[in-house]
């Protein structure tokens, strides 16, 4: 079956609300208004208002009301409305959500799904297009997951509904409209495993959510020009599946990391970190970063374009690492 | 006046020698650097847990600030247990995660204690918002002090508590000092706190925190509306802290002078008590003698019991972090 990636989630989200009655939806515009991106679309007509809850324009309190829910048993799904919005809530994110497990030796769990969109989509400006994965990657307890794809977007929101641990669920705006098959009947998708999302000896490409499409496009072009790239997507950024990127690494001696985020304290700068640690005899050359510029995200369209990453910029990276440059 | 009964208000004034003693203690640990961190003493302050806690089922939520030890002693915690917490040691309530400011006791359905002023009062409506989700007829119990009424999220918890209707109760403990800064520089309706609740439909209402009684008749009356459906309920409870904000804090000092803590003294909810029980004689000195020796002897045993137990081993450092199941 061929869904959008915003039927993917809906999907997934109708079918664990049909399974487990402990599951809500809260969200600003999340019922009436069918979501503010319709990914919950149908929602408060099937399951009601008390399991399809609207907020105020109330992050920190919605957000931190879900928590407590969530420590009285309850599942709660938070959809931010963008990821942007998230800031507003980190206080309940990182000092309760993350926290309460450890700090109550293990007597409290806080199973919630927070989930939204980000990154840059078309010219919104600096406050509605952040790449935040870093910043929540960076605190211990809190799952992150960036899927990609709609078959992936489906089976790891499932899997995250299902988990009893925080998670960050990043959704990409762009990706929204995006269609892939998402296969007949119910999966699920492990949390903290990646995927070779295309298979390749020359050069590794590690990129998640958005930037995976970028890496792909760019593996195309560079496979007309003779040139093999193996694209890994982690799916999950925390916990991250380094086994299947080193492996890659070990075998084609070559790595790119691309990430819309900021370049200073990114994401990428951790994994490479990591397989400096792991596979560092294995490469040929020097890592290479692809990311976003170290700026608040201007509004205009050629400025914007040269914040963010771009296929020109990857296949410049990987060239420049196989010495075809 | 309601009925007075000598053994229920011999219990009242047991529980609050309890707290009172138990932190005397307490301080003397942290001078001998037993315990460390922060700690902030209730003293002065234990009616309010006591008459508040008294009014609630076994089975109710209580969550709390940072100055938590009087409501989870209130809630029948057991002392050692909190006592070892204090220590860091593997037998605290928390496996020495929490420490003074983190305490929970889950079976007792004490939350916690948070420490981010105004963070807790969202994860109250959660609770709140969970127990009206599964039908039960539970209420919630928040206490903070008046210090957190500038913040946010206690007005953004205040807004989603009273549109939906949430079986909570806030407790504003108003001891007049935020650490240092009173309420009159911090807090533009410093002479109403209430009122701030009353601004969002909430039913509000003051009472003399120094008097247990009228603590309990109150949080009787409001929890049983409450329990009926009829909440939010908001009750600012008019108190006073004999110490200072912590323990680096003295009694009085540049910002408030040593006659207006004698003076606040002289309505010490212990002797006030006290004096009702012995005016009403339901009660002799005997009976005071006995309940000190008591209450020193379970002070005695949680000490010892917390100076014999074990440090948690580094092992226990990464449990926790996430829940495995």
């Amino acid at each position: 079956m061929v869904l959008s990636y915003r039927e993917a989630l809906n999907q997934a989200m109708c079918e664990e609300m049909r399974r487990d009655s402990r599951i809500f939806l809260i969200g600003e515009e999340v019922g009436h208004y069918q979501g503010a991106f319709k990914v919950s679309k149908g929602f408060v007509e099937e399951f009601g208002p008390q399991r399809v809850v609207d907020t105020p324009i109330t992050e920190a309190g919605f957000t931190g009301l879900a928590i407590g829910a969530a420590m009285a048993g309850l599942h709660p799904i938070v959809e931010l409305m963008t990821m942007n919005f998230g800031i507003l809530a980190l206080d309940q994110i990182v000092n309760n959500a993350a926290k309460i497990h450890y700090m109550s030796g293990g007597q409290l769990s806080v199973p919630i799904v927070i989930r939204g969109p980000g990154s840059a989509a078309h010219q919104l400006g600096a406050q509605h297009s952040q790449s935040l994965e870093a910043w929540f990657c960076h605190v211990p307890g809190l799952k992150v997951i960036a899927p990609a794809t709609p078959h992936d977007a489906k089976g790891l929101l499932k899997s995250a509904i299902r988990d009893n641990n925080p998670v960050i669920f990043l959704e990409a705006q762009l990706l929204y409209g995006t269609k892939g098959d998402v296969g007949d009947g119910e999966y699920t998708i492990p949390i903290g495993v990646a995927e070779v999302k295309r298979a390749g000896h020359d050069a590794t490409i590690v990129a998640y959510s958005k930037m995976l499409l970028l890496a792909l496009e760019a593996a195309d072009h560079l496979s007309r020009e003779g040139i093999e790239v193996e694209v890994i997507d982690p799916r999950t950024l925390k916990p991250l599946d380094l086994h299947t990127i080193v492996a890659s690494v070990k075998k084609t001696g070559r790595l790119v990391i691309v990430e819309e985020g900021w370049r200073f304290c990114g994401l990428g700068a951790q994994i490479a970190e990591s397989v400096y640690a792991a596979a560092f005899d294995y490469l040929d050359a020097p890592i290479q970063r692809v990311t976003g510029e170290d700026v608040p995200m201007p509004y205009s369209r050629p400025l914007e374009d040269a914040a963010i990453p771009d296929k020109a910029r990857v296949i410049e990276a990987v060239k420049s690492l196989c010495g075809t440059q | 006046m309601p009925t007075m009964d000598r053994v229920d208000l011999l219990h009242l004034y047991r529980q609050m020698l309890l707290i009172r003693r138990f932190e005397e203690k307490s301080a003397e640990m942290y001078a001998l650097a037993k315990i460390a961190g922060f700690l902030h003493l209730y003293i002065g302050e234990e009616a309010i847990a006591v008459g508040a806690i008294a009014a609630l089922r076994p089975d109710d939520y209580a969550i709390s600030a940072y100055r938590d030890h009087g409501h989870c002693l209130a809630r029948g915690s057991d002392p050692g247990h909190v006592m070892a917490e204090l220590f860091g040691k593997a037998t605290g309530l928390c496996q020495g995660k929490g420490g003074s400011m983190h305490l929970v006791d889950a079976p007792r359905r004490f939350m916690g204690g948070y420490a981010i002023v105004g963070g807790h009062i969202p994860l109250a409506t959660g609770l709140a918002f969970a127990t009206k989700y599964q039908q039960l007829d539970l209420v919630t119990v928040c206490f903070f002090g008046e210090g957190a009424i500038p913040s946010g999220q206690a007005h953004e918890a205040l807004n989603l508590a009273a549109l939906w209707k949430l079986p909570v109760i806030f407790v504003c403990e108003n001891n007049r000092y935020g650490m240092g800064t009173s309420s009159e520089r911090a807090i533009a309706l410093y002479a109403d706190v209430a009122g701030t609740a009353r601004s969002y439909g909430i039913m509000a209402e003051r009472v003399d925190g120094m008097d247990v009684l009228a603590v309990r008749d109150v949080m009787r009356k409001v929890v049983e509306q409450a329990r009926a459906g009829q909440g939010p309920f908001f009750i600012e409870a008019m108190t006073y802290r004999f110490m200072g904000h912590s323990m680096s804090d003295p009694a009085h000092g540049h910002y408030r002078t040593k006659a207006e803590v004698e003076e606040h003294r002289k309505r010490d909810p212990l002797l006030l008590l006290k004096q009702t029980i012995l005016s009403n004689n339901l009660g002799a000195e005997t009976d005071f003698v006995q309940l000190e020796r008591e209450v020193g002897d379970v002070v005695t045993a949680a000490v010892k019991f917390a100076d014999d137990s074990p440090f948690p081993t580094p092992s226990a450092l990464y449990t926790d972090v996430m829940r495995e199941e």
